[in-house]
Formats: C-alpha cells, sequence, structure tokens
C-alpha cells in the first residue's frame, strides 16, 4: 500500500492528548499508513484557527485532516466543542473560497484509536488522491508579487 | 540563532526504515543549522553528551532531536538542554519513531518524511521562547474514588504517611467486590476476616474522611489544586444519631421485595438496611423506591421503634466541596451478566447457557455468596432451585473473556484462579461430589498460582475438560452441558445439579461518565488509561489523578492492593514538595492590542480569563484588557484561535509558530 | 405494501403449502408480493457445502435480478434461501475485493443490496397488530413450540433477534392467540438432508425435538423452514413405528397458524396435505356470535 510518490500532500492539525497520541499508538502498533500526512501538533482542537487551514491550502497542501478527542473527552473539558462549532461555521465559507469541502475532513481519534487513525489517514490519502492536486491557489503568492 | 539537529536511530528502530544520516545531512542545509549528527541511541548518557558538548562547543542555542515521540523523551531531552545551560523549551522533538519508521516501510519515503519533520522541527524551534515553569502551590489532601480493597489500601497509606484523605464510596458501605468474597486464593483464608478490620482502620482513622453512599458530581482545578464537589444522597437516616443496633431494619414489614445487593439476588433485605452485617459504617440506608413511606407515606415502622429518633424522612442530597491535591481513582468493576443479548450493545450474549433462566445456572459472585460462611447458605452448597446439594458440578471458564464474537477480546485474568479455587472448595466440602471444568488455557502465572491449580487436579480431583460449551437446557431437574473436549476431539455430555460461570469482568457501567467528569482517558471498554503502559502503570495522563485497581484493567486483590499502593507513593511523591512545577505554555495578552471584547473569558473552560482595569499615568482610567491567570490557565489555546485581533497569544503555539510550521511543510 | 418475492425452490415442491398458505394469508392482510423475475438457485446445500464462491454467485445473481427490478426489500420465506442471502449480503458488503470478483462472474453491478427478510422479520415488518387485529379465530387452545432450526437466526449478526435463545417467533404466534411453550431445543439439528440417505439419523434428531417439545407442554409445532417442516412432519411415521408408545404432533407453517388465525380453512392453507392430522379444536369467534 505504500505511495512512493509524495503526493497528494496532506497537512494534518492534531491534538496532543488523542490523535497524536493514537498515532503514536499506530506506530508502536507497528501498524502501516501511507506516508503522505504532515502533522501539526496542537495542545487542543479548540486551539485550531480556521485561518490555519487556508494557510495550509495556500502553502501548496492538497487535502486537510484536522482531528482530536471525541466529543466528551476533551482534555480541556471543552475545547473540542469549540472546534466543533468553528467546523461548522467555516464549512460553509468552503464553497465561498475555492476550496472542495472534501479536500478537508474533520474526524475524532481518541488515545486509544490507532486503527481508526490508520484508517481515517488511509481514506482520506484515497480520497485526495482522486481529487488529484489542488491547483486553486498556485498563482497567489506569484500574484501577489505582481501586484504589490 | 544557532541550532543543533541530533538524530536518533533508536538502535535499529528508526535506523531501520530511516537513513539517520541522510537525514542529519539534509538538516545540516537547513537555515540557522550549524551542526547536524546521528548517533546510536541519543537518550543513552553519551548520547546526551552529545547534545551537551556540542552546545557548549558550538554555544548553540537551539536545539531539535529526531527521535521517539515527544510523550516519550521530550522531558529527557529538555533536561539535558538545560543542564547545559540552554532554555529548555528551545528544545523541540521531532517525532521519526511512531510518526515514522514504525509505520512505513519504503526508506526513501520514510526518510523525506523524516527530513520534512524535522524541517518543521527547526522552523518552530526558531520562533520558541525561553520560558520559565510556573510554581504553584499544592494543597495536601488526597481524594480516593471507590471503596473498595484497591480504594481501602491508598487510603491507609496516605493517611498514615500523615496526609489527610477524603474516601468516596458510592455504596452504603465501603468493602467492594473483596467482602462478598468466600475465601481467596491462593492460601484460602477467609476474604472477609483479612478485610474488616482493613474497613475498620479506614472508619476509625483520624487522617480519613470517609464519604459513603456519596458520588463525585465535579472536578474542577488541576494538579496539585483541585476543588472536588461531592453528592452525599440522602440515606434517610441521620448518621451523628445512628448507633446501628438494627432495630429498624428487624421491624421493618418489607422483607421480601428488595433483593440484596451484597447476595448477588440469591437472598432479600429489608427496606431499611445495611448490605452486610459487617458494614462500615453501620449505618442504614432506606432504600426509596421499595420502602411504603415513600410510595404511599403510610408506613414509618422504623422511626418508631428507633430509640435514638435518627430516622429522618426529609433528608436530601447534600453537596460537599473538597479542596485536593492529588486523586486516586479506585472504581473496581461488574461481572459481565449474561442473560441475554442487550438491546444495541456490541456484545452478543450467551442465550445458549441459559443464565437469568435457569435459577441454578449462576455467575463466580453468586458461587462465592453460597461457599462463603456469611452467605445465604451459611457456606452449605445447597443449589438455588430447590436447596438441594449439588452432586456434580460444571464450570465454564471464559464466558466473555477471549471471546471477539460475542464478547470481549481481552483476558478477565482472575477466572482461572478463581474458578479452581471454587471447585477446590466445593470437594472440600462435598467429598463424593464432581466437579467438571471447562477451559481454554489455563493461565495461572503468580506466586504459588500455577501450584494452587495443579492441587486442585492432582489432590482434588477436579476434572478439567479443554474445551467450550455449546449448550445449556434442563431436563429431569438436571442440566445438560454440551461441550467438547478438544483434546480427545470428542463431544461431551454432563447432566450437572449446578453450572457456575466465569463471566467476564467488565468496567462500571458508569466508568467512561466519571472518566470524562474528571477528565482522565479511558479505552474502548471503559478501563482507564495509563500514560505509559510500562514505566508509569499508575498514573493518567491528567496530573496529578492515578489508578488502581480494577478499574484500570482486570486484576486480583494482590495486583490491586499494590496498584493502590503505588498510585498512594505517587500522591505522596506530589506532597514532597510545597510548590509545583507547571509547563509554561499558558496564554498571555498583549494589552496594548487588546480591546477588551472578552470573547476569550467567554470559551475559558477554567474561569483563567480576568478583566483588568488600565490606567494612564495620571491614573485616569484608559480601557479594560483581558488578563490571564497563571495559575488557572491550562494552555489549551481555545482563546487564543477565538481572539478577533490576536491579542491573546499561546507561548509556545503562537500563531507565528504555527504559520512557519506550515509554510515549512511545503 | 409491495415486497419483493424470492419463491425458492422449496415452495414449488414439497413446501407447496407453505407457499398457498402464504398468499392466502397475503390477501387478507393486503400484502403484494413480486416475484423476483428469472430467480434462480440460492446457492444453499449441494452448491455451499462445495464451493463457497460458487454459493456466493447464486445468492448474489439473485441479489442483483432484485436491484435492477427496483426492489428495496425481499422476503424469503424458505429459512435456508433466507440464510444464503443474508450471508452472502453480509460478506459481499464486508469485502470489497470479493465482490468484485463475484460481479465479474455473474457479469452484473451489485450497489445497493434489497433488505432480506425471513417470515419471522416479514411479519415483523408487516406488524404484529394487523394480525391480531383481522383474528376470526381463537386459536388459545393451542400450545405452540416454536422452532427455529438451525438457518433462522443464525449465523450471529446476519439477523436482529439473539442467534442462541431467540424469542421472535413467540411474539408473532402470541399475535395469533396461540399459546407458546419454553423448551430447549428451537435451535438443534432435525437431521436436515440426510433425510433421504441415512432415514436413521434424522429419525432420532426429529424425534429428539419433538419429545422435548411435547415434555414442555407443547401440542403443536411451528416451523419456518421447508426442511424442518419434512423431517418434523414427514419423519413422525417412522419414529412411531420404531418407538411404538411415540406420540405423534401436529406441525404447522407459521403462515398455517396465522391462517387458521384469520379464519381460512385448513383446505385453503394446504393443512390437509401434511403427513400429521393437525386436529386440534379451534373455535371460529365469527360462527359463534352468529349462533349466540
Amino acid at each position: 500500500m505504500e505511495n512512493k510518490n509524495q503526493d497528494p500532500k496532506i497537512v494534518a492539525f492534531v491534538c496532543n492528548w488523542c490523535t497524536y497520541t493514537g498515532a503514536d499508538l499506530a506506530g508502536t502498533s507497528r501498524l502501516k499508513y501511507q506516508p503522505n500526512v504532515r502533522m501539526i501538533k496542537l495542545p487542543c482542537t479548540g486551539r485550531i484557527d480556521p485561518v490555519f487551514i487556508i494557510k495550509a491550502f495556500e502553502k501548496g497542501a492538497d487535502g486537510v485532516l484536522v482531528s482530536g478527542c471525541h466529543p466528551g473527552d476533551c482534555h480541556y473539558n471543552a475545547g473540542n466543542y469549540h472546534a466543533r462549532r468553528r467546523w461548522i461555521m467555516f464549512h460553509k465559507l468552503l464553497d465561498y473560497l475555492g476550496i472542495d469541502e472534501s479536500r478537508l475532513h474533520f474526524s475524532w481519534v481518541s488515545a486509544s484509536e490507532g486503527k481508526k487513525f490508520v484508517d481515517v489517514v488511509n481514506a482520506f490519502t484515497n480520497k485526495v488522491k482522486a481529487k488529484g492536486p489542488f491547483k486553486k491557489y498556485e498563482n497567489i503568492n506569484k500574484e501577489f508579487v505582481i501586484n504589490g | 540563532m544557532k541550532i543543533g539537529v541530533f538524530i536518533c536511530h533508536c538502535g535499529e528502530n528508526i535506523g531501520r526504515t530511516v537513513d539517520c544520516a541522510r537525514v542529519s545531512k539534509a538538516a545540516g542545509f537547513f537555515p540557522n543549522v550549524v551542526h547536524s549528527v546521528d548517533y546510536k541511541y541519543m537518550c543513552s548518557d553519551p548520547g546526551q553528551n552529545i547534545i551537551k558538548q556540542a552546545i557548549k562547543d558550538l554555544q548553540l542555542d537551539g536545539v531539535v532531536v529526531g527521535s521517539c515521540s515527544p510523550h516519550m523523551h521530550e522531558k529527557t531531552f529538555r533536561k539535558a538542554v538545560a543542564d547545559a545551560g540552554v532554555n529548555p523549551f528551545l528544545c523541540e522533538i521531532a517525532n521519526l519513531r511512531e510518526h515514522v519508521s514504525w509505520v512505513h516501510d519504503d526508506m526513501d519515503v520514510a526518510t523525506d518524511k523524516a527530513i520534512d519533520l524535522v524541517r518543521f522541527a527547526v522552523e518552530k524551534v526558531k520562533r520558541n521562547a525561553p520560558l520559565k515553569t510556573i510554581q504553584v502551590p499544592v494543597t495536601k489532601r488526597t481524594l480516593v474514588i471507590g471503596g473498595g480493597i484497591s480504594g481501602i489500601q491508598a487510603a491507609l497509606d496516605v493517611a498514615n504517611a500523615g496526609y489527610e484523605v477524603v474516601l468516596v464510596e458510592k455504596e452504603p458501605s465501603i468493602g467492594g467486590h473483596m467482602s462478598q468474597l468466600s475465601e481467596t486464593f491462593p492460601t484460602l483464608d477467609c476474604s472477609q476476616c483479612i478485610l474488616t478490620p482493613r474497613m475498620v482502620e479506614v472508619y476509625q482513622h483520624p487522617k480519613i474522611k470517609l464519604l459513603t453512599y456519596s458520588e463525585v458530581e465535579k472536578v474542577e482545578g488541576f494538579i496539585g489544586n483541585f476543588k472536588v464537589t461531592i453528592r452525599k444522597k440522602a440515606r434517610k437516616v441521620d448518621d451523628t444519631k445512628c448507633t446501628g443496633c438494627g432495630d429498624c431494619m428487624q421491624k421493618c414489614p418489607i422483607k421480601k421485595k428488595a433483593l440484596s445487593e451484597f447476595d448477588e439476588n440469591l437472598t432479600t433485605r429489608s427496606a431499611i438496611y445495611v448490605p452486610f452485617p459487617q458494614a462500615v459504617p453501620n449505618i442504614p440506608v432506606i432504600d426509596t423506591e421499595v420502602c411504603t413511606y415513600f410510595k404511599n407515606g403510610k408506613c414509618s415502622m422504623c422511626k418508631k421503634v428507633c430509640g435514638r429518633d435518627a430516622i429522618f424522612f426529609e433528608q436530601e442530597d447534600q453537596m460537599l466541596t473538597e479542596e485536593i491535591g492529588a486523586i486516586i481513582v479506585a472504581t473496581g468493576y461488574k461481572l459481565y451478566t449474561i442473560d441475554k443479548k442487550p438491546k444495541n450493545s456490541e456484545i452478543k450474549g450467551y442465550g445458549e447457557y441459559g443464565y437469568g433462566k435457569y435459577k441454578d445456572v449462576i455467575d463466580g459472585l453468586q458461587f462465592e455468596r453460597i461457599a462463603s460462611a456469611s452467605g445465604p447458605t451459611s457456606g452449605e452448597f445447597k443449589r438455588p432451585s430447590d436447596g438441594k446439594e449439588p452432586k456434580k458440578i460444571v464450570f465454564i471458564q471464559c464466558v466473555g473473556s477471549r471471546d471477539e464474537s460475542k464478547g470481549f477480546s481481552y483476558c478477565s485474568k482472575i477466572c482461572c484462579m478463581y474458578t479452581a479455587k471454587h471447585a477446590m472448595l466445593y470437594k472440600h466440602k462435598v467429598h463424593d461430589g464432581e466437579a467438571y471444568v471447562f477451559y481454554m488455557d489455563i493461565r495461572s502465572g503468580g506466586k504459588m498460582y500455577d501450584e494452587f491449580v495443579r492441587r486442585a487436579i492432582e489432590e482434588d480431583g477436579v476434572k478439567y475438560i479443554r474445551g467450550r460449551v455449546s449448550r445449556i437446557y434442563e431436563e429431569n431437574g438436571k442440566y445438560i452441558v454440551k461441550g467438547e473436549d478438544t483434546l480427545a476431539g470428542v463431544p461431551v455430555e454432563i447432566d450437572a445439579d449446578m453450572v457456575v460461570l466465569a463471566t467476564a469482568m467488565i468496567a462500571q457501567p458508569e466508568a467512561s461518565k466519571l472518566a470524562q467528569t474528571i477528565g482522565i482517558p479511558y479505552d474502548k471498554y471503559g478501563y482507564f488509561v495509563e500514560v505509559h503502559p510500562k514505566l508509569r502503570p499508575v498514573e493518567s495522563s491528567s496530573g496529578g489523578i492515578f489508578l488502581a485497581g480494577a478499574c484500570h484493567s482486570p486484576r486480583d486483590i494482590p495486583d490491586s492492593v499494590a496498584m493502590a499502593s503505588a498510585a498512594a507513593a505517587k500522591a505522596m511523591v506530589l506532597f514532597g514538595s510545597d510548590m509545583l512545577e507547571r509547563e509554561p505554555t499558558i496564554a498571555l495578552v498583549n494589552e496594548n492590542l487588546c480591546a477588551g471584547c472578552f470573547y476569550c473569558k467567554k470559551v475559558c473552560a477554567y474561569n483563567a480569563i480576568e478583566v483588568k482595569q488600565i490606567f494612564d499615568r495620571q491614573g485616569n482610567f484608559v480601557k479594560e484588557v483581558a488578563y490571564v491567570n497563571s495559575g488557572l490557565c491550562q494552555g489549551c489555546g481555545t482563546c487564543n484561535a477565538t481572539c478577533p485581533s490576536k491579542s491573546i497569544e499561546l507561548i509556545g503555539y503562537t500563531d507565528e509558530q504555527i504559520y512557519a510550521e506550515i509554510a515549512a511543510l511545503m | 405494501m409491495q415486497i419483493g418475492y424470492y419463491p425458492g425452490c422449496s415452495q414449488e415442491g414439497t413446501a407447496k403449502e407453505y407457499d398457498k398458505s402464504l398468499r392466502e394469508i397475503l390477501k387478507i392482510l393486503n400484502v403484494d408480493l413480486t416475484e423476483i423475475d428469472d430467480w434462480s438457485c440460492c446457492g444453499a446445500t449441494s452448491a455451499h457445502v462445495t464451493s463457497h464462491k460458487l454459493s456466493l454467485a447464486l445468492s448474489a445473481r439473485n441479489l442483483a435480478l432484485a436491484e435492477k427490478q427496483g426492489m428495496k426489500e425481499i422476503f424469503a420465506p424458505c429459512a435456508a434461501c433466507y440464510n444464503r442471502l443474508a450471508s452472502s449480503k453480509t460478506e459481499l458488503q464486508n469485502h470489497q475485493e470479493q465482490k468484485y470478483e463475484i460481479e465479474t462472474i455473474i457479469e452484473e453491478k451489485i450497489n445497493n443490496i434489497p433488505e432480506i427478510y425471513n417470515i419471522v422479520n416479514f411479519f415483523q415488518k408487516v406488524g404484529k397488530e394487523k394480525i391480531t387485529e383481522k383474528k376470526k379465530t381463537d386459536l388459545k387452545n393451542l400450545k405452540a413450540a416454536c422452532y427455529y432450526g438451525c438457518l433462522l437466526v443464525r449465523p450471529n449478526g446476519i439477523n436482529t433477534d439473539d442467534s442462541e435463545q431467540p424469542d421472535s417467533m413467540e411474539e408473532i404466534v402470541k399475535a395469533t392467540g396461540a399459546q407458546t411453550v419454553d423448551w430447549n431445543f428451537k435451535l438443534e439439528c432435525c437431521g436436515a438432508a440426510h433425510s433421504i440417505a441415512r432415514t436413521d439419523i434424522v429419525v432420532d434428531l426429529s424425534k429428539k425435538i419433538l419429545d422435548d417439545a411435547q415434555k414442555h407442554g407443547a401440542n403443536v409445532m411451528i416451523v419456518a423452514c421447508p426442511m424442518c417442516h419434512s423431517n418434523l412432519d414427514m419423519r413422525q411415521k417412522n419414529i412411531k413405528s420404531k418407538f411404538s408408545d411415540y406420540k405423534v404432533i401436529p406441525v404447522l407453517y407459521l403462515s398455517e397458524l396465522i391462517g387458521l388465525a384469520l379464519g381460512l380453512s385448513k383446505k385453503e392453507l394446504g393443512i390437509d396435505t401434511h403427513f400429521i392430522e393437525f386436529d386440534l379444536p379451534i373455535k371460529n369467534n365469527v360462527q359463534e356470535e352468529v349462533s349466540a
């Protein structure tokens, strides 16, 4: 299942307590998954500013994965609820931003769900791979240079 | 900034799939990186010395270590860096083991990914600020949740060391499942005889505040500084007046309607009751579900006969708050009841064994009650249906355990031993009786454990049959047990008088709810999860909350007691100093930018945002801004994401740092 | 209500009365059955003991036909057909690669496999209150032992009922006004396809089942499988000749019992074709009212 090619590029914003630890568990269980995801560790999904996601697309990501503790299990009591609310709002703006909704995936993966982490990563990688590269923002930086 | 990069091979764990030399070479070309090496074991003493030496020789002021997960060795490396004189928060870890070498096979791909992760860490460390740990005071009081043997042991250990303990038990008495047991393996000493003195010790201990019939309602705060709200449920009996004489229970007209929880539904109890005669405290409780007074107000016999006027029908639940420094969770287990597949459950059930349908098909705890001298039959073996002495008993192990298709995939660990004990106890009393045990494997690791099982087989003549049972049905007052002897390769049929099922140990049904209340992780079965399975087995990932006994995983009495003592020791380590160091990754407000909208205050789960008034030099009021209470802030960063002007930032995870990481990705 | 119908081979042969009684009662209950056009073997017995792939492909063909003919739900009265179709459905849904292979074999695509009902699920769907509503005959003299056999609720997971201690059929039987008995051998083997080659085995196994039911007070057996019916009904004569003190007991299909409750005659339901005569006293409420 190993994909030699580094495309697509996927950025994952994960919380330290559940998903990051779940990914650690996938490692200790020696489960294999596709190597396209690059993880950015945050203390909590509540820390995720929707701008991070836009920024990732701007910088060339083909897909963005957001994952944290299951509702009710947040290490910080309620951070993931805030993340979920923001997600509901942000989700509606995607179309306006020219980003296909399917390039963004939101999931709950707990510290004990190493297998689920692998499944989520593989499924999302396949989905983004099928979509092909994200090109809408390719020229943003160039335009800025020309205009500026 | 001068950054050093250190890539660890972790023996072969990383080196096998990641070309560490290539990673360190590539890292050498990253901006600001002045030094980049790889080494076999970076966490070892010589490995740490490599880092320290490089810091000294090259005046490094930033370090990136490519190694195992930061959850494993971040502390180790930060300490090494600090020893060499660099602020520990200027050290970042790239997770090359759990997130790279262990999950990918292809060396090129893995090495590319490793280089990416190191690049992130370099970009992040460039923007890290030198931070100082925060000092907070410690409340030297322990809350123990659960009054079974684990909770009792933990409470006594902490209290004997001179610290105060609050012990909360949800049942009317402490003692837990151990108080129900007849005799304990492998010594066959009487369970109550060794337990009850401990229960009394808890009750009389000057340092222990015992709250029975109480539940933890809310936990606020953090390590060393918890504020715990406890619901003391209404006993309807004034515990300051009651002497435990028992007149009320004797006169209570309701004797048959309520099943005795302590006797596992084999007997009945009165509406006002203590669970068992040796209960601690020996103060009864009124079961308002069955009590006639609470149904129609007609009876108040107990109130009439009470010489101390202790019956208090109007009593209501009471809320108590306690200041606590450490919490020990010891909520124990339940036995899996298998009468029928519960609706909408993943557990498929064992309808074929007729549990719940046939009175003489019982579970392990019911057998304990029958075998117990204080039980419904005073320790004589009589079967529940007709009181006759069973001449043939079949024991079935692994009912629900090690059975992925119908029950749970884990091993309940204690059943091999207690089944051997049950068969032995039975043979000791019914000499002409026959005992059969159906087993999958015998797992009797433990001191004197295997010898015990051998004794059951060789000296007491218990017949062990390796195989599963497919069905049990009643025929002419006998229970026909159909199974298979897999060693002989033949089907077996035994006409038993009684069947005992060693049903799986499961987490308390409300364990996940409690875990959410106190903020600790739990696994898919509802068992609480430790930080590290080998090196930190009694700590939960939430600071200051420790685990003891079967709420963590199935375990027997000696294991539970050992774990309880370990948890107690961990709590005492915390109390060893007056101040506690906390990670400085908390939110900080830029008062110049802050417009005082206080959205941050609304989203903060810890009430850590306060309102601060700014005055100019003349003392004129200028504006109100947010202020972070560093003692309360836990560093989740929700405020940072919410702030419209980005004037509140989470140190260590600032927007600038995260944008730098994103940019470094591509 | 309209539901797809997969009769299976027995319904047109040994279990003609099962089919007949079903069609009769469904007229009264206002349910239209649309037979799957061009249905073929479900893959039971000979297929599934020789080639797993063959049995899967045979089932899959019927499921694909049903889907193509726009059916969302199909009803398979024979327990063996139900078991094959439902097990194959689970397997096709859970194993993508297996599914691709089978699709190539049957040269049909499978996308949305219809819901599959056995007779008990089917009457749950129709609604047992509908039976109670249209009840005309008093069946309270009947003490029924519901016999599920080995296929109706197994393997674990394909059906909603407990696969080892089921009680869904009892619910339907109670709706007809008949009583049910609690007994031991609801799922025990009847001898199945050994009926012809090794009649002796079937005689022994069937006797065990019939004895246990009678010992627990049953006076009628209720079955949901043509194979069970033929063994339990037809082989009672063999049992009787081997064990002279054996007492015979009538064996009815669940549909026939419902038919009796709805006031249909034994002839209309095909009960007169059984080997063991059904002669238990039942009362027709309507007639009673008239005579009173």
